[in-house]
């Protein structure tokens, strides 16, 4: 990796060292990579928990609970994923010719955004239907991780659109590009474990 | 090419020159104004937990008596000490002081760099970790006051104000320790990037000093252990606040949850802290015994294998919560496996001494009584692991006894071993050795006449958490009593000497001998740079030829071998 970009990554000078050696992995990367283990060993605490209290459970789910939207939530997925495809197809042309790589990025950010966006509105229903944090413990548990996602979603689309912008003006390392696709291969990746969990 | 480059040229492009005292000692970068911030913190911390200590040992030695500097010790108020000394000594002295004050002022300068990966970054992380601390410190003050659920804060005791009388205080406790994890793993982040992506060239793997090895497998561990508890503490603040009911068993949650959820963690917590006391007791022996540390690889397999071990052992702290008989057997097997890599490092540490020339400095004395004095928490703590002998032993002061033996030599004989061997690193100046000793011996002797006869207590069945034992005619006898009384006393005799340190501390700062770069003629890199090394350490960055214990190598003038010497 080139020297200025090393620079570039944290606006920084005085970052020499790093710059003496050839890491296998950019800092930036293996930061995100950090993060991403800490973030999922929090989603494994909660799926884990969710596990334990479902499997204790007399009767699964509680009585007079309505019935969470399995079908819709399928294709919201769906999105999820081909956002991800998105992205990595933003990668693979970045490499090649950086201009080419906006057109996947803002349809990975838009589709990432639909997803959450339609988790609200199912929300938003959920709730009307007398489905709440407090009404039953599977209740609890859905909000709790699925709102959890939810943050984890919004924060990376945010990070998502710091890296729009320098690609937009041109200062976008490849660095970072790669740490803020951990990110949302992250997001996009925990999804479906969670339906898998939580809808089924 | 990069190798030519130097920090001093490209520092010419930032107007380093004059910095204001805000710029220079409040929001610095400089990971070694961000270690010294954290070590301040934490021994400001670690004088309200050791006040704390004294206030409910006086009660307990002294039933009602009005405590001089603190007044009458009310039952809320036992609870809320006893809670948050323990709280307090593990996340803001052990945790600050061993990981993030020697992390953040050792790993650049050892590995040869000019700073952290992601400075900004550490100073975020001192920052949340100094909010905190205020956090804490004003849920003492709030109505009902500090939170006195236990350190381990169980439901539904934590969970429900009914039982805990302390509405607020208990979600601040939750909310401080929260932020003080988010900081500690900001922390983490930047010490395991930089030891691996900003070491100088030619350090290979095992040419790392113990200590940086060990912070990073301590943040590793830390990291891959704490998600599922934060992932509890935001389950117990909705209950507190919101109205869930995770960890209430009549609306259909289950409190021994959380019980997982904590220990998991709260297992592994003990080596985090544990890690960087032995990394710094290793390169303290080897410095003061002229010999190159015994077994390094072994000494860093053995890491390894504690290190995955300790996420299989975490039930043992729940023999006698109701868990299934037959899982407390798996518990102890692994738990008593993981005492054989603990116990083997400290042989280990006994082999490097053995046929050494070795110098009793302070640092010296500190590291040897750490090896000595958790030597016997460890060996108590077999007793523990086994379920069936933990029946008797659960939460008695016996268990107390065991873990301040391995904490006590972790948090405090750790940091005074640490401070008083890179203290002419950090400030420039030695400390003095006649009073370095006299702190030693007032530290150390006390130390155990305090907890040598809890231990007795707690075989003859002393509960913990209590907040008057006349209340119990079967542990009111009277030589029950004297030996409260004699550890109280012991007690106040470690809290006046260490006065002596704070004298020390202050008159080495101002009076102290100059100290050079290298008065130990040690081998690491952070010897090589000024005392107190500038702002981006070197003028020119190191480059490393060996490992860091080459000390008394045959056929070398000097008996010793920096690692950044050619030849
Ligand atoms: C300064 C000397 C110290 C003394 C005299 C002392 C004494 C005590 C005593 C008597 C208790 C139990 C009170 C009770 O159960 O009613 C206690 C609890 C505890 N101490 Fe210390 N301690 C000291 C230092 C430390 C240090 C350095 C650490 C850890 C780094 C520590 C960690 C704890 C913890 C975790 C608890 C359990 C709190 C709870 O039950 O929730 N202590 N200490
Ligand atoms: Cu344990």
């Amino acid at each position: 990796m080139p020297i200025s970009v090393t620079n570039q990554d944290y606006g920084r000078i005085h970052l020499v060292a790093d710059s003496r050696r050839q890491p296998l992995l950019a800092s930036s990367v293996m930061g995100m990579l950090l993060f991403v283990l800490i973030e999922a060993m929090l989603f494994a605490g909660m799926i884990s928990a969710y596990s334990i209290i479902r499997s204790g459970a007399m009767i699964w789910p509680p009585p007079d609970q309505p019935r969470l939207p399995i079908e819709e939530t399928a294709i919201n997925t769906a999105a999820l994923m081909l956002s991800g495809l998105l992205l990595f197809v933003a990668h693979r042309r970045f490499r090649r010719d950086r201009a080419r790589a906006r057109t996947p990025l803002l349809l990975s950010m838009l589709l990432g955004a639909v997803f959450v966006v339609f988790q609200g509105v199912e929300w938003v229903a959920l709730i009307r239907e007398g489905f709440t944090l407090t009404s039953s413990s599977q209740g609890s548990f859905f909000y709790l991780i699925v709102g959890m996602h939810a943050l984890h979603a919004v924060a990376a689309l945010g990070v998502l659109a710091y890296v729009a912008l320098r690609l937009q003006r041109g200062w976008l390392a490849s660095s970072q590009l790669a740490a803020a696709e951990v990110f949302w291969y992250f997001v996009v990746g925990m999804w479906p474990i969670i339906y898998l969990v939580v809808y089924l | 090419m990069a190798e030519t480059l130097t920090a001093a040229s490209s520092h010419g492009e930032h107007a380093h020159g004059e910095m204001s005292f805000w710029s220079k000692y409040v929001f610095s970068t400089d990971h070694k104004v961000v270690g010294l911030q954290y070590m301040f913190t934490g021994i400001f911390m670690g004088l309200i937990g050791g006040f704390m200590a004294y206030a409910f040992r006086m009660q307990l030695a002294f039933p009602g008596v009005e405590v001089p500097g603190y007044g009458l010790v009310s039952p809320v108020d036992y609870n809320a000490l006893v809670t948050n000394h323990g709280t307090i000594m593990i996340f803001w002295v052990a945790m600050p002081v061993l990981v993030a004050a020697f992390g953040n002022y050792l790993i650049p300068l050892m590995v040869g760099a000019d700073d952290m990966v992601f400075p900004r970054l550490n100073r975020l992380s001192y920052q949340v970790f100094l909010l905190s601390a205020i956090v804490l410190i004003c849920s003492f003050f709030v109505e009902g006051g500090g939170f006195g659920g236990a350190w381990t804060a169980y439901p539904p005791l934590s969970a429900q104000s009914q039982y805990n009388l302390t509405p607020l205080g208990s979600s601040l406790w939750l909310v401080a320790v929260g932020l003080e994890f988010v900081a500690f793993l900001i922390g983490g982040i930047n010490f395991i990037t930089t030891a691996m992506n900003s070491r100088a060239p030619g350090m290979k793997a095992y040419d790392i000093p113990m200590i940086v090895w060990m912070i990073v497998v301590a943040s590793i561990m830390f990291m891959a252990s704490v998600g599922p508890l934060l992932a509890g503490a935001v389950m117990l603040f909705m209950d507190q606040n919101i109205g869930t009911a995770f960890f209430d068993p009549d609306r259909g949650g289950d409190p021994i949850l959380w019980q997982h959820l904590f220990w998991f963690f709260g297992h592994p917590e003990v080596y985090v802290v544990l890690l960087p006391a032995t990394g710094l007791v290793a390169d303290i022996i080897t410095v003061f015994s002229r010999k190159k540390l015994f077994a390094y690889r072994t000494v860093l397999y053995t890491v390894f294998a504690t290190g995955v071990l300790s996420f299989t052992v975490w039930a043992h702290h729940q023999f006698v919560a109701g868990i299934d008989p037959r899982m407390a057997h798996v518990f102890t097997v692994t738990t008593l496996l993981i005492s054989i890599p603990i116990a083997e490092m400290m042989f280990v540490y006994i082999a490097t001494l053995y046929g050494g020339s070795i110098t009793l400095t302070t640092p010296m004395l500190w590291a040897l009584a750490f090896i000595a004095e958790f030597l016997i928490g460890g060996v108590t703590g077999v007793f523990l692991g086994a379920s069936g002998a933990d029946i008797y032993f659960h939460d008695t002061y016996f268990v107390l006894a065991h873990f301040h033996y391995t904490f006590f030599p972790i948090a405090i004989i750790g940091f005074y071993a640490g401070i008083s061997f890179w203290f002419p690193k950090m400030f420039g100046k030695m400390m003095n050795e006649t009073l370095g000793k006299i702190h030693f011996w007032g530290t150390v002797i006390p130390f155990n006449l305090i907890f040598i006869p809890l231990f007795v207590l707690g075989a003859s069945g002393q509960h913990r958490r209590i907040y008057d034992f006349s209340h119990f005619p079967n542990l009111s006898a009277p030589w029950q009593q004297d030996l409260r009384i004699l550890a109280t006393s012991a007690l106040l005799v470690m809290l006046a000497f260490q006065s002596v340190f704070l004298v020390n501390f202050v008159w080495s700062l101002w009076k102290g001998r100059k100290a050079g770069k290298n008065p130990w003629k040690s081998n690491t890199l952070e010897w090589t740079a000024e005392s107190p090394p500038p702002h981006g350490n070197w003028s020119e960055l190191p480059t490393v030829y060996r490992g860091p214990y080459e000390y008394g190598v045959p056929g070398r003038d000097s008996d010793y071998w920096p690692q950044n010497e050619p030849n």
